[in-house]
């Protein structure tokens, strides 16, 4: 029984751990593609994010000014698509394929020159974004330690849970969030009621950057202290799939987000005891999801204008 | 009616230009880079040029190009017919395992006869992968874009799990698997690869490369199938009232997509790669494809060109840390040139340009003789 409780508490803190990230590029993609504009960039986006976010609070030691530089530069990339697809018309696809390759390219690159290595040097714990409640819970209990294990977590963790409430107080109780649906469903309509369009996706393509580049910095800033080529590598992807998992609504996505990161926890748990192949549990999360799918989501409704470039009437 | 056309005309309206045009930019911004670093760009760009204008330079780019090419091939045929392959990845990595597996079990078969074996096997995988995703899309109306990121990771780990099977695994210390069988290489012989000076991997797999670009052009233009696909890829619901079924079109155009990038996987294996390591992130030849399809825009031709463009860039690269550049750098340029390539509007305006220096003398276009009219 103490050893259930605490290997679930293990469980839960890694599918915490793990869902953070891929929670914060989830909801800068609901904004993207809700608004009208698919955005495959995320990944890119987050790499930037990731290497801002470390190399910031590396040489300024600050860890919260790190993580908003991280979105920053998510969000400057996020400005690249925007003007590419939302001003000039591009297909998103091909715009977005190119920020993926940009994003990493300039990251490893600048990482060369500061560094002269592809890997930046490991943050110190007061670089890295603190945990809080840890040493609230007294760890000597089973029900102290499962505690200890869930809830001392890292403050991005919290912070992202705030964020999906206000996301979807913003998609569903405000003005702009009603105005940024409808963009993404018929931008015609919106812009004979006196709506620019133009100007919302724009906004929203940038919120978009700036949400995967704070969950890029997640990434490195909280359990891994650095930033390497290989911290970001398919994360973003698996957020649009947590996004498209969830019907584009925010607390679907996070539902999305959470069962990976449950299945990457349980990924960690049953690795350690490798009475099964390590290669086999690793497949489980992209599995699962198809399975629940099938079983569950079925068909997923996209935004009706995603993806088609608006052309203001003349 | 026939209009002369002007040099601005000409660049504002070729696809080809645009493409060129989007290259230089790659490269400008390239240099722009270099210069910011504090790197010297004739070095750089000396390097690239110099490793790949030797006959074994050149050798190499086409060894690199074939996987690029024909993965290439793989995506631009699923663009030309209405879904976006983002899972050639897998597909490909599912390809390149089953040739490896199919050799090392009919180990003895002769080269005739093994050969064209590992290619079917690892087309019918490839195909597999994608009819899948298919099925889950035209069965449950589960979107194809998700489960193929999906399967591309279930195709990584899998492929790392087959890798580590007794059967397969190296016997050395090295976490891959078995070389391929001799009789499944295509490399040239080595007094072939001595005497004509080419690189110690050049193989036969480039033709294997123009006549899948052969066949893909074949089916687009030439045949029914291709004729039905494209309906679809156009507007599905034309193409349902015109008598085509969509369903089995969508099947039909992810297998052969996903047929064509496991071919991609197969020859990579059986020509430079030889085995397969375990991998801890996913390789990226599917990704690549998508970037050369989109460079050769979706044209089988265009897309062979493409291919062997970004295999010369990716084997210069590799050259770059001689001169002390960063490898990554061939990402920027790459980058830069999709970037361009995707708001290549921008140079169709050059023909405004030349509107604003020299207005027209009298209204000859439509639009003005309509306005003439209304008036």
């Amino acid at each position: 029984m103490t050893n259930f409780v605490n290997s679930l508490g293990i469980i839960l803190f890694a599918t915490l751990v793990y869902a953070t990230p891929l929670l914060y590029a989830a909801l800068g993609s609901c904004f993207s593609e809700v608004s009208g504009v698919v955005n495959i960039g995320i990944e890119g986006m987050m790499t930037v994010g990731a290497f801002t976010g470390t190399v910031v609070a590396y040489f300024i030691g600050n860890p919260w000014l790190g993580f908003l530089c991280g979105g920053l530069a998510g969000a400057l990339f996020g400005m690249l698509h925007a003007v590419a697809t939302v001003n000039l018309g591009a297909d998103q696809t091909i715009a977005g394929t190119a920020i993926n390759m940009l994003g990493p390219g300039i990251a490893i690159m600048t990482a060369k020159v500061l560094f002269n290595s592809t890997d930046t040097v490991p943050l110190t714990a007061s670089q890295k974004i603190p945990k809080i409640f840890s040493g609230t819970f007294d760890t000597s209990t089973v029900f102290g330690r499962f505690m200890d294990n869930v809830f001392a977590n890292y403050a991005s963790t919290y912070l992202v849970f705030i964020a999906v409430i206000i996301v979807w107080f913003v998609f569903y109780k405000t003005r702009f969030g009603l105005r940024l649906r409808a963009c993404g469903e018929h931008p015609q309509a919106c812009e004979t009621l006196g709506i620019d369009v133009i100007k919302m996706r724009f906004a929203c393509v940038c919120l978009s950057g700036f949400l995967a580049g704070l969950g890029g910095a997640c990434v490195t800033m909280t359990v891994s202290t650095q930033f390497r080529p290989i911290s970001i590598v398919g994360q973003g992807f698996i957020a649009i799939a947590a996004v498209i998992f969830g019907k584009f609504r925010p607390h679907g996505a996070l539902i999305g987000c959470l069962l990976f990161g449950f299945c990457s926890g349980l990924k960690v748990v049953l690795g350690g005891s490798s009475a099964i192949n390590m290669h086999i549990i690793s497949m489980i999360p992209y599995v699962v999801t198809v399975i629940v799918l099938v079983l569950f989501v079925g068909k997923s409704r996209v935004p009706a204008a995603n993806g088609k470039p608006y052309v203001k009437a003349k | 009616m026939t209009k002369k056309k002007g040099f601005l005309d000409f660049i504002s309206d070729s696809t080809f230009i645009h493409i060129l045009l989007s290259i230089v930019f790659g490269f400008l911004v390239g240099a722009i880079f270099l210069k910011v670093m504090g790197l010297s760009v004739g070095a750089a760009y000396g390097r690239l040029l110099n490793s790949i204008t030797s006959l074994k330079g050149f050798s190499y780019v086409v060894v690199y190009s074939v996987p690029y090419i024909v993965a290439g091939l793989s995506v631009a045929f699923s663009f030309k017919t209405g879904v976006f392959n983002i899972g050639a990845e897998g597909q490909f990595v599912m390809g390149s395992m089953a040739a490896v597996v199919t050799s090392l079990l009919c180990s003895g078969l002769p080269k005739p006869l093994l050969i064209p074996l590992c290619f079917i096997a690892a087309m019918a995988i490839g195909a597999l992968w994608g009819i899948i995703v298919g099925v889950l899309k035209t069965k449950w109306g589960i979107n194809e874009v998700l489960s193929m990121i999906m399967f591309n990771w279930i195709a990584f780990y899998l492929s790392n799990f087959i890798a580590g099977l007794p059967a397969i695994k190296n016997e050395g210390t090295a976490e891959a698997t078995k070389n391929i069988a001799d009789n499944a290489s295509m490399l040239f012989s080595k007094e072939f690869i001595k005497n004509a000076g080419l690189c110690p991997t050049a193989n036969w797999g480039i033709l294997m490369a123009v006549a899948a670009m052969l066949i893909v052009w074949f089916i687009i233009e030439k045949t029914t199938l291709g004729y039905e696909l494209k309906a679809v890829g156009y507007n599905k619901f034309a193409a349902e009232y015109g008598g085509i079924s969509v369903n089995r079109s969508i099947l039909t155009a992810l297998a052969i997509s996903g047929a064509l990038a496991g071919l991609a996987g197969a020859l990579q294996v059986m020509g430079m790669g030889k085995r397969i390591s375990i991998f801890t992130s996913q390789e990226g030849f599917g990704f690549a494809g998508i970037v050369v399809a989109l460079i050769g825009v979706s044209n089988p031709f265009g897309v062979f060109v493409a291919g062997l463009f970004y295999g010369a860039l990716m084997y210069g690269g590799s050259k770059l840390n001689l001169e002390g550049v960063p490898t990554q750098l061939i990402n920027v340029i790459v980058g830069t040139v999709v970037f361009f390539i995707a708001i290549s509007v921008i140079f169709r305006s050059f023909r405004n340009l030349k509107k604003k220096k020299e207005p027209p003398k009298s209204p000859v276009s439509s639009n003005s003789k309509k306005e003439v009219a209304a008036s």
